[in-house]
């Protein structure tokens, strides 16, 4: 049963990335690009003084694209190559399958980890449990994202749809609110908009993880419940909504 | 069975739909678009959920027991079609991964099934660079590939040409002596070359099903003559006279009649063909008329 599950999730992880990167290698460098791109700017407009937050903030942008990213992918394989249908008139479980799409896209952005990863150890040099609190946000960033992606991918029915919901969630979640430097350089009344989006939460855990950011205990201990609800709610909305047969 | 769409629910997908099927050989599903075929297919294949009514297969319930059922059954949809970023071994493979067949299995149980529907050749070139016909036997392969009890087809040769329809016609009476195939086609030679048992749907309603044989005798006039445009219709006691907008015309009538009308008309030296009637003429009998065409 246990190897089955495991054909089952690598069958998803060939199909959606490692068949991609191997055929059209152009996509490890599409996918380095769009997290780099906005660290190159912010690093190059403050004269190199929120290089770190830069960082964690592309780190931040490329796992939630990594879920969005799963949107718009499952929406393409049901809606465009009737994949996903082939694959329910099969003994795959609905679980199996989005668990094994969602690993293909972190397999996916592995170029992407691995330059941050690099900038991560050269430029902003977190401790153990430093880096263990920066995994802890990422991973909820990425399960938050997965199954947003998830429950919006079984309501859109075509693919211009699916990309034009991933860009502007992706866009509304990572590029506006303050992910690639502190929340204190937003006006204040505008600060509040920020704290709509669960990415800014995330920025601030890791911001001030690793020094860069003074928030006290009680802002952090909120940043993290807020975080863990928002991973929660979208985890039941999914599993809930979502459907794996059409009705 | 009843299925009403929650986007059109003034019109019934099916409607009323009942039958049953010996589950071997080939069962093809035939109808005019719209008729409530694919529909049909994706409830038995639990991929849609009926509005009422209920339908087994191999005694598992369609809705209630779709996760024993997904075991021996496997599916390639009308609109299926392969990732262009993947080879034919690839799409096969992963195919037969998400089924649950060990890898290296699943790569020689998909060289095979590509074999057998003639993609040997070109099984590692990118799906992207194939012929339509070449990427729909793809699709085909991968069900192949997985030997499942049954297995339901929806239009798979369209778009391939006469001679790629034929070789997959080959395959899939093969594969039909040891599995159960549910077909659906827009071709009626297909059905009528392949299907133990047809199914005509008209509207979302079973216009009737059974043998070519117990099909051909709904209709009163078992044979058929086809006249060439300019021949001069003789008088036909009993039976119907259909003509073409290009002049050629055709008789329905008993065997008596059809032997009297062939000799009249040979004797005035016309070109006429005879036969029994094709699953065309019953097709056109029971739907064609009543949907005015």
């Amino acid at each position: 049963m246990r190897g089955r599950i495991i054909r089952q999730l690598l069958a998803s992880v060939l199909v959606n990335s490692v068949y991609a990167m191997k055929n059209y290698p152009v996509v490890l460098i599409n996918t380095v690009l769009a997290p780099i791109s906005f660290l190159v700017i912010v690093n190059f407009v403050s004269r190199g003084a929120l290089l770190s937050q830069a960082i964690e903030g592309a780190f931040i942008m490329s796992m939630f694209s990594s879920g969005m990213g799963l949107q718009s992918d499952l929406s393409h394989l049901k809606n465009d190559f009737k994949i996903q249908d082939m694959v329910v008139s099969s003994p795959a479980s609905p679980a199996a399958y989005v668990l094994g799409m969602a690993l293909s896209e972190i397999v996916y952005s592995i170029p992407a980890l691995v330059t941050l990863i690099v900038l991560m150890a050269a430029f902003v040099h977190p401790g153990v449990i430093e880096a263990l609190e920066l995994m802890a946000v990422m991973l909820m960033m990425f399960t938050t994202s997965v199954t947003l992606g998830f429950t919006l991918s079984t309501f859109t029915s075509d693919i211009v749809q699916s990309f034009a919901f991933s860009g502007l969630i992706s866009t509304l979640f990572t590029t506006l609110p303050p992910v690639y430097y502190p929340i204190t350089y937003i006006p204040l009344p505008f600060r509040y908009l920020a704290y709509l989006s669960p990415t800014t939460y995330a920025a601030e855990i890791a911001q001030s993880t690793t020094g860069l950011l003074q928030v006290s205990t009680i802002s952090m201990a909120f940043a993290w419940v807020v975080l863990a609800v928002v991973t929660i709610v979208f985890g039941v909305i999914a599993v809930t909504k979502a459907r794996w047969r059409e009705v | 069975m009843t299925k009403v769409y929650s986007a059109s629910a003034d019109k019934k997908a099916l409607d009323g739909v009942s039958l049953s099927v010996k589950a071997r050989g080939i069962f093809s599903l035939i109808g005019m678009n719209g008729a409530g075929k694919t529909t049909l297919v994706r409830i038995l294949a639990t991929q849609l959920e009926p509005t009422s009514g209920d339908a087994q297969l191999r005694g598992m319930d369609v809705v209630k027991d779709a996760k024993m059922l997904r075991e021996i059954i496997a599916s390639i949809p009308q609109e299926a079609r392969t990732i262009p970023w993947m080879t034919p071994m690839q799409t096969v493979g992963s195919y037969l991964l998400w089924r649950g067949v060990p890898y290296s299995e699943g790569r020689s149980r998909a060289a095979e099934a590509l074999a057998k529907v003639g993609i040997d050749g070109q099984r590692d070139t990118l799906n992207r660079k194939l012929s339509g016909g070449q990427r729909r036997k793809v699709m085909v392969a991968a069900v192949l590939a997985a030997d499942s009890d049954i297995t339901f087809l929806d239009e798979p040769t369209t778009g391939l040409d006469p001679i790629s329809r034929k070789e997959l016609w080959n395959s899939l009476e093969e594969i039909s002596r040891s599995h159960f195939l549910v077909l659906t086609t827009h071709y009626l030679e297909e059905a009528e070359q392949l299907a133990d048992t047809i199914a005509i749907l008209d509207r979302g309603k079973l216009a009737a099903m059974g043998t070519l044989n117990q099909l051909r005798s709904l209709v009163k006039h078992q044979y058929s003559i086809r006249l060439p445009a300019g021949v001069a219709i003789p008088e036909v006691k009993d039976g119907t006279v259909t003509t073409g907008t290009e002049g050629q015309a055709q008789i329905l009538t008993g065997e008596e009649e059809a032997y009297r009308l062939s000799a009249e008309l040979l004797r005035a030296g016309a070109r006429i063909s005879v036969s029994r009637i094709s699953l065309d003429d019953i097709f056109f009998h029971l739907v064609g008329e009543k949907g005015g065409k």
